[in-house]
């Protein structure tokens, strides 16, 4: 019910005074509300729950928390009690 | 998909998952508490990803499940209404209230229409002036900015023939009611991503501090699932009870300023009745007094309801993490999605639906 999907914002217009656009989802566009996301223009992702654009996100966040983790194994071995000699 | 497939990379999940069996060192109990988020751990089997010592159980956050029987009768006794256009987002259509459920009543002749966004039903009004047309406003936090603004956009364009059924529900008072239970298990939180994205996460940070339990705000794809459960589970072993924040990319402490102020413009709180678990103080949002005009119960005269539930269902206790679908004696037997006798099985994201989906249910009955 809460799902939502991340897509990119394609083209932004005016209907009767509420800001709404168009939004790309891996293919599939669909039109969005981007009245409470002002931050947000073309080009950007956005995650859309019920054609209402809630937040924009945030690449370097995204990059940050993905590399994060790839990087884990790494982490592990530092972390892990040295061998017995 | 930018954003979801890398999300879904096994080779990174592979390493979380192998972390998390490094600092797992006792047994402990955590709750996702989002529907969304037990689909998604029960279709990629991410519990069983995890090492014997960690438990997941499953929480309250499927609002199509805790949607009261009351609610939904009503709807159905307005979809039956002469000239009535009913509108509802799709996941509503097949949950089954004392009698009947939406999906028949189409079949049976009722205008039922899915909408995907809540301002397509107020669009269907305007298209329709000489009808009633009134949609089922469902959800929690995340789906309360839409369906504020469809019914603020309704008044906005004066468009009269249009009202909304409303049975929201709030994420803080749920968990704040799971803590408090007799006998509760759930020593950490997988926080609610998508509630967040639009409420921040200060609400939180007091039941942290309070229940002196971890809470890391967390998304929905596998990789994120089990970084959050890995947050949670550092936590746990270290003593620590604090708020953590996994979906950064969209969630900040503060959540959608601009969308708050739309559900508090067309919102308030109340006490709600939720399925299976019985009524949670403040834990729910009805129309402010200013939106009494567009309030479908009063607009529709639906008499008193006489309500029938299954008594054989646990899903309340299911709901609040004291039990799992394969401690009932009806699940996948006399109670299946096709056929369900109570909350978690009514909807794709309830836990016992999302079990019965993955087939668990054969591997219950197996030797």
């Amino acid at each position: 019910m809460c799902l939502a999907i991340p897509g990119r914002v394609l083209e932004i217009f005016a209907d009767r005074g509420l800001r709404m656009g168009r939004a790309d989802f891996g293919g599939t566009v669909r039109k969005v509300c981007l009245e409470h996301l002002p931050e947000a223009g073309i080009g950007d992702y956005v995650l859309v729950h019920v054609g209402f654009a809630l937040s924009k996100v945030d690449p370097e966040e995204a990059e940050r928390t993905y590399r994060f983790l790839e990087d884990l194994d790494q982490l592990g071995e530092l972390q892990a009690p040295e061998a017995e000699p | 998909m930018k954003y979801l497939d890398e999300y879904r990379d096994g080779r990174v999940a592979a390493k979380i998952v192998a972390e998390i069996r490094r600092v797992t060192t006792r047994p402990w109990t955590l709750m996702e508490v989002c529907g969304g988020q037990t689909h998604s751990i029960v279709k990629h089997g991410i519990d069983r990803l995890l090492p014997a010592e960690l438990e997941l159980v499953h929480g309250p956050g499927c609002p199509v499940c805790v949607t009261p029987l009351e609610q939904i009768d009503k709807a159905h006794a307005i979809a039956r209404t002469p000239g009535v256009i009913f509108t509802s987002f799709g996941d509503m259509l097949r949950v089954p209230g004392s009698q009947t459920d939406l999906l028949r009543l189409k079949s049976a002749g009722a205008d039922v229409r899915i909408v995907y966004a809540p301002l397509d039903a107020v669009r269907i009004a305007q298209d329709n002036p000489g009808r009633e047309v009134v949609f089922f406003a469902i959800g929690f936090e995340t789906t309360a900015p839409a369906n504020a603004l469809a019914v603020t956009r309704a008044r906005a364009l004066g468009v009269d023939n249009f009202s909304m059924l409303v049975s929201h529900v709030l994420v803080p008072p749920a968990i704040t009611a799971i803590l408090q239970t007799p006998g509760n298990r759930v020593q950490g939180f997988l926080g609610p991503g998508h509630v967040c994205t639009v409420m921040g996460y200060r609400e939180y940070e007091a039941i942290a501090r309070h229940y002196r339990v971890p809470i890391v705000v967390t998304g929905f794809e596998p990789v994120d699932l089990l970084d959050g459960v890995l947050r949670t589970v550092r936590q746990l072993e270290a003593g620590e009870a604090s708020i953590d924040n996994q979906y950064s990319r969209v969630v900040d402490r503060d959540g959608n300023a601009g969308a708050q102020r739309l559900i508090w413009s067309a919102f308030e709180v109340c006490d709600r009745k939720w399925r299976g678990v019985g009524t949670i103080p403040k834990s729910g949002l009805r129309l402010r007094y200013e939106l009494h005009d567009y309030d479908a119960e009063r607009r529709f005269e639906v008499g008193a309801l006489e309500t029938r539930e299954p008594a054989e269902c646990i899903s309340g206790q299911i709901l609040r993490g004291l039990k799992k679908p394969h401690d009932c004696p009806a699940f996948g037997t006399r109670c299946t999605p096709a056929s369900p006798l109570g909350a978690t099985m009514v909807s794709a994201e309830g836990a016992c639906a999302a079990y019965y989906a993955y087939g668990r249910h054969r591997e219950a009955a197996a030797p």
